[in-house]
């Protein structure tokens, strides 16, 4: 068993109980299994697959970009690629004070797009999204994109260094949502175009070491 | 006559050359194709998305559905495209082959919608189908406990034979078409349907005959299916 590799769904990863299962592992028996596709991970004694595809999973603290669904009577609901919708409650949408029968489009109207933090999820009919954080507001403007989830760390790079290359290079304000929403905004239309093509491309070439060194020379080409 | 030599010069035992590949559909969640000979399925996966009318919903896990179907090319006569009485019956045996690996109980209420379509056929299409379809789950990231892999086996003329083609099918003779699939780490039969008719022994031999057969197509699957992924990890 290497850290690392590539699993596929039943194959053994660890024998005995020296090890737990944990996200994507299952113990059957003596032995631990792979629940999913994914890379493997040893976190102490704990044995995680991480996924490297498909849909977005909801997650407690993620940040994820969405869109308000709707306006309920205790406060709305947002479409974040995930088959429910997200609840804002109102404590968890603003600071103010909301009084009774108050219009509360006049906070986030149908169709505006966040950016918010799952709070809390019990089953996949319940989650709970606040406003309430730093960075997490209404966005304005700007462009929106989608992208596979699985690849946003790489986006985002180590400690966020391929994001804020692509911030200083292009003067785009982006935000990165978990759930695969990234949201570029900049003073002119061509600089957003390139901080979107610089986005794509980190997509398409996830795979390959030294993207960082690429990206830049790419940002610096165009 | 006795069957003494197959056709394509193949062993009793051997299946046909088997090819697969993920990540074939690239506006899907996952998507695989696998082929056996001359029999092309290609498999795509949405979801977990709502699932709608609302009263097939699951409040305790999400539901696995999955579709069959050939493409009006894929045989030789022009296939009316649609659905029929034989794919609606395919692609419920699809979804119940696979049902055992797959645990949807993270996603109530959802659907996961697997569409199988058969670009080629030369007979044998239901198993490379769930071959596919197999692999697209694991590729969409769906939970799964095991992979599964599929292959008919049967009789010709009096000889127990593996992966049956269509001139073997349509064997003068006669013909018995076995359809099995096999979860591969459990080791479990999960599809077995017959169209013929053999002896209890003959059942035995040729099941065992099967499983082996199956081993074989899911160390293709797995290959498949790290290949994709194996410079990701780097």
């Amino acid at each position: 068993m290497e850290e690392r590799n590539v699993v596929v769904p039943g194959e053994k990863l660890a024998e005995g109980m020296d090890h737990l299962p944990s996200d994507g592992a299952f113990r059957e028996g003596d032995s631990i299994y792979a629940g999913r596709l994914g890379l493997l991970y040893l976190v102490g004694r704990l044995i995680k697959v991480i996924p490297l595809g498909g849909r977005y999973l909801p997650k407690k603290g993620d940040n994820v970009i969405g869109k308000i669904a709707d306006i309920t009577f205790g406060g709305w609901r947002v479409d974040f690629g995930w088959p429910f919708h997200g609840n804002i409650s109102m404590k968890d949408g603003s600071k103010d004070f909301i009084e009774r029968g108050e219009d509360l489009s006049r906070y986030y109207a149908h169709g505006d797009m966040i950016v918010g933090k799952i709070v809390n999820i019990s089953g996949s009919k319940i989650i709970d999204i606040t406003m309430n954080g730093p960075g997490l507001r209404k966005l304005k403007g700007g462009r929106f994109i989608d992208c596979v989830s699985s690849k946003v760390p790489r986006i985002i790079g180590k400690q966020g260094s391929m994001i804020s290359m692509i911030k200083e290079h292009t003067g785009c304000q982006i935000i990165v949502g978990q759930n695969g929403k990234v949201w570029v905004s900049g003073d002119e239309p061509e600089k957003e175009i390139l901080a979107i093509k610089a986005i794509r491309k980190i997509e398409e070439n996830s795979h390959v070491s030294g993207l960082t060194d690429e990206i830049k020379s790419f940002l610096e080409k165009n | 006559m006795a069957y003494t030599k197959r056709m394509d010069g193949r062993k009793f035992d051997e299946f046909r050359e088997v090819e697969a590949k993920v990540g074939v559909v690239k506006r899907a969640d996952g998507s695989a194709m696998f082929r056996i000979g001359k029999t092309i399925a290609i498999a795509a996966v949405h979801g977990p998305r709502d699932l709608y009318p609302a009263f097939k919903q699951d409040s305790k896990k999400g539901v696995l559905r999955c579709s069959y179907d050939m493409l009006s090319f894929s045989v030789t006569e022009r296939k009316r495209p649609g659905t029929s009485r034989r794919s609606i019956e395919i692609g419920a045996v699809t979804t119940k082959s696979l049902s055992s690996a797959v645990d949807l109980s993270a996603f109530p209420g959802t659907v996961v919608d697997v569409f199988v379509d058969i670009v080629q056929a030369d007979a044998g299409t239901r198993c490379a189908g769930i071959c596919a379809a197999s692999m697209a789950l694991a590729d969409a990231g769906i939970p799964m406990k095991d992979l599964v892999s599929a292959v008919s086996v049967g009789k010709v003329g009096d000889k127990l034979v593996v992966d049956l083609d269509k001139e073997e099918e349509d064997y003068p003779d006669g013909a018995t078409d076995i359809p099995v699939a096999f979860l591969e780490r459990a080791g479990k039969l999960t599809l077995l349907q017959l169209d013929g008719s053999v002896s209890r022994k003959e059942l035995k031999d040729v099941l065992e005959m099967g499983k082996k057969a199956c081993t074989q197509i899911t160390e293709v699957q797995k290959k498949a299916l790290k290949s994709r992924y194996s410079e990701e990890g780097k």
